[in-house]
């Protein structure tokens, strides 16, 4: 053998040698040859079951809740100046594009404490702008800058809070990431795959579990009505009406509260299930951080025999009567089994949502479709492919074989480089594959059909093989370049599925290049250096 | 073998006809596809809720109707030759978004699920089917410890998943055959679960904010596709012939997304991922003729633009027919044991490989054909020698 074909086979083998390693490590049995294949090919929610979510997280809720944080600073810090104001209000932007357009609207300023309010915001209240709207009322606006950290911030911590909350289930591989480009994009993309309840794992992570526990003012009352109608038609001063549902007991109803919490969410250490005084029974115990107990154990000891309400996500759960001073403990009862207490308790150690979320859009493929469209691609493209393998030989002979390697070689190289680039293995992926082969099996045709018109042409066959290969080089090299060109636009431009297309249809034209060029050559190559031929298999 | 030797079929002699039926394809598509408004967007572009529904047996699709048609309005779609419904709803705000979903997975339960207190096992998870045992089991008494309870779950499950079950038991007897299912486990199974008649198979919800900005960015990325290439074979060749080859591949497309609206078949993600496919197989017929003409034209520098084309096509014509023929044949395999998920791709691919390798001969050619002779023609009254005429043939751009 002469030494450059030595070169070229060494090169091949070598190939060989890496793509079986990406795709089958070193197994030291069977079974592990199994295990590491799965292992290493990462299969699409598509193809293997699971879910893929994209949440929107409503920003105007962080901006709200920043709002009322800033209105009762305000007033804090006017008091110890001096200045007490009447109660301050904001708006309630409805939608997202609207978040950043929240405003405090202050109200009754003294005109002799102008300068001093004016200086005080200007100070302590740096993000926000200050507008006169008459002598005394004024109204504060976000600055721009500042409403586009606070988005960014809300978005970040959301997305740690439903890691927290995955990662708490216990779902392996799953992910959460800003979607789109822009900074802006308020949107999350939580894939999840082979998750078998999607309906529970859905309803944990857009749970909010904003846990607050509130000073109760007056109710139960059975509707609205009846407690507007008790106090005159106008809620009392820094109240609010909440709704509470019915549960453990419990009537639905209506709760007038303290404006603001005792305790927030944020005050929370952590949580955990147990099993009730009466056995059945299920309930969550949560334990509040330091400075929140200090707090607590204020509030609880001057409010003994007074009502407290607990409040998640924005329903009265239950009204316990202070019995006695309590400090870091709490306990929600009524769960209405394992499950709902353990969520619960695992939602409030990930923390609260800073903001709600939406499901804009799901995609969940049932465990049996994802089994059977793998069994189903697999049969197809096996069909295919010997369908394929067979016309080629017979209508190419022995030159037949040299394309079936390549074929077979390409799809080695194609699936080895999925694994090394840790790659998912989707249904419009599989589309980019089957391309991949037409366009294989199409050089294999364009290389052959030269050849034999060079043969035809009288050309001996070392010469024929020679200026075959060589012509045809350029048609596929215009193909692919082609193909390469567009797929690089569809991954620039496209969407998840759009993009996995054609990351598997460039990696396949590159190894097709590789096979259908190079190595089929080498192997006709090593077949004339072998012996003289005077005629070729074509 | 060889099926064609040293052909010499006058292809371009004969264009007219063929140029008649890709205009009367295409204006049929064109009219389909006015007549209903644009295609026929599947739930990933339009927005709405879509579930695909696997009965034991023949699907129920009045019942149907009836139960869920009563709360939200939908469009229960038999999937012919398998037991399975896709049942959809359009919905227009991302509020009612979970609530449809809702009340069509309410009113399945409800209608064909479990009887009351018994859980459906063709429609639960693992940790939800142990929890179920657990305390079951410690009653029957069955010992059994945390671990091998959670592998039980899971084994029940697998067993159910997999073909030719697919998702769907309909005797709790079937799953004797699990591993872990002992007479004892099989007794606190009947107690505690019921195989309901349905299970879901594939749920997708889309947002119409989401939908529209999916539609949006798809068009996108494929006219930009379309106009790299453009430039990329203009670059290589003339640009003419850039814009031939461009414009074959948008007449396969609208051919194709035509038959889908003749044949109301829905087009959605999976769909233009083979859309995509189909733009790369015409693409690359049409540049393997251009490319031969390009040679043809360096060899025999007299010869008439259209007798060179002709050889050309000749010449390919048996790697044409071949590979087509070949990948036709993979798309046809695809399209018969592929599934019903694949279905609309692989009858794209079908339509597309006949359509994009007739394209490449009959529509492509004939336009870089046509820019020349008009362009000489332009050129002739000022009385151009021949040689100079032939140049300009090869290189109208640069010349003109």
């Amino acid at each position: 053998m002469k030494r450059n074909l030595q070169i070229k086979f060494g090169v091949i083998a070598a190939t060989i040698l890496l793509c079986l390693f990406g795709i089958f490590g070193l197994p030291t049995s069977l079974a592990q040859v199994k295990e590491n294949f799965q292992k290493n090919i990462h299969l699409g929610l598509d193809l293997r079951g699971g879910s893929h979510l994209v949440l929107q997280v409503q920003l105007q809720d962080a901006f709200m809740a920043t709002a009322d944080v800033t209105m009762q600073r305000l007033q804090e810090e006017l008091k110890k100046q001096g200045v007490v104001l009447p109660p301050m209000d904001r708006n309630s932007p409805a939608t997202l594009d609207d978040a950043d357009k929240i405003q405090i609207n202050v109200h009754g300023v003294p005109v002799d404490k102008t300068s001093l309010f004016r200086n005080l915001v200007a100070e302590q209240f740096p993000d926000w702008i200050l507008t006169p709207v008459s002598s005394t009322d004024y109204r504060m606006t976000i600055k721009p800058s500042e409403a586009i950290k606070l988005k960014q911030d809300t978005l970040t911590q959301t997305m740690h809070t439903i890691e927290r909350k995955i990662n708490a289930l216990g779902l392996a591989e799953s992910s959460v990431q800003q979607r789109g480009r822009a900074e802006a994009e308020a949107e999350l993309l939580v894939q999840l795959p082979g998750v078998d309840d999607p309906a529970r794992i859905k309803a944990l992570l857009q749970e909010q579990a904003m846990l607050e526990l509130y000073e109760v003012k007056d109710g139960p009352f059975s509707s609205e009505q009846e407690a507007m109608a008790k106090h005159g038609g106008v809620l009392p001063l820094n109240t609010k009406l909440v709704h509470a549902v019915a549960r453990d007991g419990q009537a639905s109803g209506y709760y007038l509260l303290a404006m603001s919490p005792v305790i927030r969410g944020t005050d929370i250490r952590s949580a955990h299930a147990g099993q009730g005084e009466t056995p059945g029974r299920w309930e969550t115990d949560f334990v509040l951080t330091q400075e929140a107990a200090h707090r607590f154990e204020q509030f609880t000891e001057s409010n003994i025999g007074n009502r407290l309400a607990i409040v998640l996500d924005g329903s009265v759960i239950s009204a316990p009567t202070i019995q006695n001073r309590i400090s870091d403990t709490g306990r929600i009862t009524g769960a209405a089994n394992e499950q709902e207490a353990s969520d619960l308790a695992l939602n409030l150690t990930a923390g609260s949502l800073p903001a709600r979320v939406v499901v804009e859009e799901e995609r969940t493929v049932g465990p049996s479709l994802g089994a059977d469209s793998i069994h189903e691609g697999y049969v197809a493209g096996l069909a295919g492919l010997i369908a394929v393998v067979i016309s080629m030989l017979i209508y190419y002979r022995a030159a037949g074989i040299n394309a079936t390697l390549a074929l077979v070689l390409n799809a080695v190289i194609l699936i080895a480089a999925l694994a090394y680039f840790d790659a998912t293995l989707t249904l419009p992926g599989i589309a980019g594959i089957i391309l991949t082969i037409g366009m294989a099996v199409d050089s294999n045709v364009l290389i052959f059909e030269r050849v034999r018109e060079e043969l035809r042409a009288g050309k001996g066959v070392a010469a024929a093989l020679d200026a075959g290969f060589s012509k045809a080089f350029l048609t596929i090299i215009d193909t692919h370049v082609t193909t390469v060109v567009s797929c690089a636009f569809l991954f620039l431009f496209g969407t998840g599925p759009v993009k996995g297309f054609a990351v598997t249809l460039v990696i396949g034209l590159i190894a097709n290049v590789f096979t259908a060029v190079f190595v089929s050559k080498t192997i006709f190559d090593w077949e004339l250096s072998r012996k003289r031929v005077a005629t070729l298999s074509i | 073998m060889e099926f064609f030797k040293n052909t010499n079929y006058d292809f371009l002699g004969k264009k007219w006809p063929f140029i008649g039926l890709s205009l009367l394809l295409s204006a049929a598509g064109i009219i389909s596809l006015f007549a209903k408004g644009g295609p026929r967007y599947g739930i990933d572009f339009r927005g709405g809720a879509l579930m695909y529904v696997k009965f034991a047996g023949t699907p129920p699709v009045d019942r149907l109707r009836k139960a869920i048609g009563a709360r939200i309005p939908v469009d229960v779609q038999e999937i012919v030759g398998s037991n399975e419904v896709i049942i959809g709803t359009e919905v227009r705000s991302d509020a009612a978004l979970n609530a449809a979903r809702q009340t069509m997975d309410q009113t399945l339960e409800a209608t064909f699920g479990a009887p009351a207190g018994k859980l459906d096992i063709n429609n639960t998870g693992a940790s939800e089917l142990a929890d179920r045992l657990r305390e079951a089991l410690q009653r029957a008494p069955v010992a059994m410890p945390e671990q091998d309870l959670q592998a039980l779950a899971k084994n029940v499950l697998t067993f159910r998943d997999t073909p030719p079950r697919s998702g769907l038991i309909t005797s709790l007897d079937d799953l004797a055959k699990v591993q872990g299912v002992t007479p004892a486990v099989m007794n606190v199974l009947k107690q505690e679960t019921f195989p309901g008649q349905f299970a879901v198979r594939q749920t997708e919800i889309v947002g119409p904010k989401i939908g529209a900005d999916l539609q949006h960015q798809a068009i996108l990325a494929v006219l930009y596709a379309l106009g790299g290439m453009l430039v990329y074979i203009a670059l290589r060749f003339e640009w003419i012939y850039g814009l031939a080859a461009v414009i074959a591949v948008f007449h396969d497309t609208i051919i194709t997304i035509g038959l889908f609206s003749i044949f109301n078949k829905e087009v959605s993600l999976t769909v233009v991922a083979a859309l995509l496919t189909l733009v790369g197989y015409s693409m690359n017929d049409t540049i393997v003729v251009f490319d031969r003409v390009r040679e043809n034209l360096r060899i025999s520098r007299r010869e008439p633009l259209e007798a060179v084309i002709n050889r050309s096509v000749n010449q390919t014509l048996s790697r044409t027919v071949l590979t087509s023929g070949l990948t036709f044949l993979t798309a046809l395999s695809l399209f018969l044991f592929g599934g019903q998920v694949l279905n609309g791709f692989s009858f794209c691919l079908v339509v597309g490989i006949l359509v994009g390798t007739y394209s490449s001969v009959f529509v492509a050619s004939p336009i870089v054909l046509f820019w020349h002779n008009f362009a000489d023609k332009r050129r002739r009254p000022a009385g151009v020698p021949a040689a100079v005429k032939d140049n300009a043939r090869r290189g109208a751009a640069k010349v003109k």
